[in-house]
């Protein structure tokens, strides 16, 4: 299935890239599975996703928990805490 | 529109008339003006860029309008936030509340600051004499959230 994803603040600059559409399998159907996933490329994925990072993540412009599903064409949001007002 | 994102500055004075115009029921306008320092962590800052998620922030703005709504009894709210480039003295965000009466208007003007700072996607990346650094979310405001018990219907 296909999902868009998108990278804001400090995780674009650390990943490179603001977004991408990727094809994903059923088993990546969660955030965490999804974040997983992102991980599994290594370098800077590994680092700026790792565990234990302020790491947000919204689905469908809502905030999400890493059980929260993700569907075919979801839009998931990854970024750091914020830091408005 | 409660909720406004704009890059542009904004007059308080004038938003504020403008919410309670025509309403002789108000007899509280609370407000709060966040504003770009020069300084941060000790070190000087020259210049701000604020950057937002389009689309979900109008949404978890308007989510806080509601909550606070839901809880005190006010009338009106408006919320202003700026993004884009910022200067120190600049104007950043803007919260006003109308009511009948002050306590509620100032607990839910505070409410709204403290669920915003926490819950809304803005991000600033400050420019230092050593170069642009991304700010730091604070634990003082995630504590200053949690002070609010949180809405018994969602989990969030």
């Amino acid at each position: 299935m296909k999902v868009k994803i998108l990278y804001l603040a400090s995780l674009r600059e650390q990943l490179g890239k603001a977004g991408e559409d990727l094809e994903i399998s059923p088993s990546a159907s969660t955030v965490a599975g999804l974040r997983a996933l992102l991980m599994a490329r290594g370098g800077p994925w590994q680092s700026a996703l790792a565990q234990g990072k302020a790491l947000r993540v919204a689905v469908n412009q809502e905030m999400a928990q890493p059980t929260t599903a993700v569907k075919p064409g979801d839009e998931v949001a990854f970024f750091p805490a914020v830091t408005g007002g | 529109m409660p909720v406004r994102i704009q890059t542009t500055d904004f007059d308080a004075g004038a938003e504020i008339a403008a919410l309670r115009r025509d309403n002789p029921k108000v007899g509280a306008v609370a407000s709060f003006i966040g504003v770009c320092r020069d300084a941060n962590d000790g070190t000087a800052v020259t210049k701000m860029t604020l950057e937002h998620y389009p689309g979900m922030t109008e949404k978890a703005l308007e989510k806080i309008v509601a909550e606070a709504k839901r809880r005190w009894d006010v009338m009106e709210v408006l919320i202003v936030h700026r993004v884009g480039e910022l200067k120190p003295a600049d104007q950043i965000v803007l919260v006003v509340v109308t009511g009948a009466h002050r306590g509620e208007a100032f607990a839910a003007c505070e409410f709204i600051m403290d669920y915003l700072k926490t819950r809304a996607p803005f991000w600033k990346k400050e420019e230092t004499p050593q170069g642009a650094r991304w700010v730091e979310a604070r634990v003082s405001d995630d504590e200053a959230a949690q002070r609010w018990e949180p809405p018994k219907s969602s989990a969030a």
